[in-house]
């Protein structure tokens, strides 16, 4: 009788590494393919444990800056919605942000957070923040649902413009995660990010056109402030979704490119401090 | 399958001091040290200076496929750091290892569990880590919840397990989920004596089935039992390669070296510990006060002296046999009317037994000095010591008998 021959364990060869080795070997990526899915898993299972209202969390975040921005943004300090109803217009762009800013805030401390794991067994640890990330994408579906339902009851109706959410979901991914691996890399090394992110992050909410419309930015520095890459995901949510304006593509172009910078970089330098994290973690 | 499954050639693992005792710094530091390291440059190569610890140097070993190796060697002479480096935790800082199979790896205490999972998506979750498919963990389930003894616990939340039982679980998931290698270290410890034994017999089955394991412990007994090759580690260093009971012999002659040397040198103290006062000397005394002789059935006094006198200090003393198995512990912590707190009795501490119920043969003391609520500093065989044959109630010690304890008795026997 033939038998099949097994697979000869393969060898591998544990040493210094030097340049960009580990997170750019996509066969050690795709040998962890099943762990990958289950970090992402684990993380949309664990957000929401031991929570009372569970994935309503990814509603009630949004909206209820939505309803505080409306009264004082649009009610009180009359900022220009560009003569859309001041809720839709913030909430269009609150979406996105809400998931930009769970994906640094958890992204940065998902080493740390997860020590227990970094420091007792092996696996490629840009899963860690990756897997936030990934996660971060349920929430996004259930609050991308209830903007649509809100915008459709308000008698608005996307336009097909709503096929690009992919592209600047991806733009908004794609920098979160740079930024979160390159702070959760530096987070195992000097705990100050833990103070530095959620206080970035809320500057960081007032330098995106949440509250405001890029158009009330003077040239060039409407165009100039889309190397923030929020600002191209935010305006292109509100552009697709609530089907009115002009395409900001000029916008989305150059946050898209300055999203892949950040990936790049963010990215590279995971790379090169990833060997260390568990004589620090 | 390859012949070989670990081979290491020069390898070595060096660490910042200082970075790897307070774990991590601020980011000020940084800065400040950034500033100041174009003039350290000048001066010369400040990063090869006294900072630095090599962890592991030079260690070039091979380890055959099916073979059961013990790590044996003080605290801090690397056993831990060579796990940690084949289990790819940590990267080695020069030469190389191959390591070839998947490796199941159990190191020190604590567990690769996410707190917030529960047992069931642990398992999962550990055995994608190891590198298996959803289906070959599925096959194996049934085995780790039964060896783990937590059916009844499967849908809880890990951090809700007492310790035992993660240790438990963990150990299940290493055994279980067929590494072709598997990693040891010290977790034994924390377990019940039920589950040390069952434990035991699941690694000897590894064993036999041919798979590689690679264990350290402080016990030298189990490691006796169980490995068949001894790695004797110094310094990160090989010292000693050889068939177990050779391997161990040149390990109780370092300790027995270095617990008559002086106690301030030893560089394997406690990692926990906060050093604000060193144990000096240790020794057993017998009734006339001539050292590390005593008689069984006779009083003796353990004293132990240190280097600073602190306040609210305590001292736990484990009672072990030459070979590292734990015979009983004598701890401060636990009082009774009989202590007392002495002003005037200066830096040291005694413990006085009053009948020494132990059976004639050769014994080490290991010390943990506490004060402050915290651990000042800890000792493995600070001292060894021979126990003469004696009266115990009356009664001779049998030389031959089981065991390390002789009880005070009296028999009511018909005439």
């Amino acid at each position: 009788m033939f038998k099949a021959v097994e697979t000869p364990a393969e060898t591998i060869r544990l040493q210094p590494t030097r340049g960009f080795s580990r997170v750019l070997a996509p066969r050690e990526l795709w040998r962890y393919r099943d762990l990958a899915g289950q970090i992402a898993v684990r993380d949309i299972t664990v957000r929401y444990r031991q929570t009372a209202l569970g994935g309503a969390w990814a509603v009630l975040q949004p909206i209820g800056f939505m309803v505080v921005f409306s009264l004082i943004f649009g009610q009180v300090a009359g900022v220009s919605s560009n003569g859309l109803p001041y809720p839709l217009f913030s909430l269009a762009a609150l979406v996105p942000w809400t998931f930009f800013a769970n994906a640094l805030l958890l992204g940065s401390d998902s080493l740390v957070s997860n020590s227990a794991l970094v420091s007792k067994i092996y696996f490629p640890r840009i899963f860690m923040p990756a897997g936030v990330v990934a996660a971060g994408f349920v929430d996004l579906a259930i609050s991308i649902t209830i903007l649509l339902i809100i915008v459709f009851a308000w008698g608005f109706v996307p336009s097909v413009a709503i096929l690009t959410l992919p592209l600047l979901i991806a733009i908004g991914a794609a920098a979160a995660l740079g930024i979160s691996a390159a702070l959760s890399a530096i987070n195992v090394r000097y705990r100050d990010v833990r103070y530095v992110v959620p206080f970035a992050i809320q500057m960081w909410l007032f330098l995106t056109p949440v509250v405001y419309a890029s158009s009330s930015i003077d040239e060039p520095w409407r165009t100039l402030s889309a190397i923030n890459p929020m600002v191209g995901v935010v305006e292109g949510f509100r552009w697709a979704t609530l089907g009115t304006g002009n395409a900001p593509w000029d916008l989305i172009g150059i946050s898209a490119a300055s999203a892949l910078v950040i990936f790049a970089a963010g990215l590279a330098y995971f790379d090169r401090v990833e060997r260390a994290f568990a004589d620090y973690v | 399958m390859a012949a070989t499954a670990i081979e290491t050639h020069e390898l070595g693992k060096r660490y910042r001091l200082g970075l790897s005792r307070r774990g991590y710094g601020t980011l000020r530091e940084a800065l400040v040290e950034a500033a100041q390291r174009p003039f350290k440059r000048k001066r010369g190569e400040a990063k090869n200076g006294a900072d630095v610890l090599w962890a592991l140097k030079d260690l070039s070993m091979t380890i055959e496929n099916g073979e059961v190796v013990g790590l044996i060697g003080h605290n801090g002479a690397g056993k831990s750091t060579l796990l940690k480096i084949l289990s790819r935790i940590t990267e080695p800082s020069a030469g190389y290892a191959d390591v070839t199979g998947r490796v199941g790896s159990l190191l020190e205490v604590g567990t690769g569990f996410h707190p917030e999972l529960t047992g069931r998506e642990n398992i999962f979750l550990n055995g994608s880590i190891l590198g298996m498919r959803k289906a070959e963990i599925r096959a194996r389930f049934d085995e780790i919840v039964e060896f783990a003894e937590i059916e009844r616990f499967l849908d809880t939340p890990v951090k809700r397990y007492s310790s035992g039982m993660s240790v438990r679980l963990a150990f299940a998931v290493a055994a279980y989920l067929e590494p072709e290698i598997l990693l040891v270290d010290e977790v034994l410890a924390v377990g019940d004596a039920a589950f040390q034994r069952k434990s035991l017999g699941k690694m000897n089955e590894v064993a036999k089935e041919g798979r590689t394991v690679v264990f350290v412990s402080h016990n030298l007994a189990i490691i006796q039992a169980l490995c068949t090759r001894g790695i004797l580690l110094e310094r990160g260093e090989v010292v000693t390669d050889a068939p177990i009971g050779a391997a161990i012999d040149s390990y109780l002659r370092t300790l027995e070296s270095a617990a008559s040397a002086d106690l301030l040198e030893r560089t394997d103290r406690d990692t926990r510990a906060y050093d604000e006062t060193l144990v000096r000397r240790l020794e057993i005394q017998n009734r006339g006060g001539a050292p590390n002789v005593v008689v069984a059935g006779q009083p003796a006094t353990i004293v132990v002296e240190v280097t600073e006198e602190l306040p609210a200090m305590d001292c736990q003393l484990t009672i072990a046999n030459s070979l590292g198995q734990p015979v009983c512990t004598l701890d401060s912590k636990v009082s009774a009317p009989v202590d007392a707190r002495d002003g005037q009795i200066g830096p040291r501490i005694e413990c006085e037994i009053g009948e020494l119920p132990l059976l004639p043969g050769r014994y080490r003391i290991d010390v943990l000095v506490m004060a402050k609520n915290q651990i000042q500093d800890g000792l493995q065989a600070a001292a060894f010591f021979d126990v003469e044959p004696g009266l115990v109630g009356g009664r001779p010690t049998a030389a031959a008998g089981e065991g390390h304890i002789v009880l005070p008795h009296a028999w009511r026997l018909p005439s």
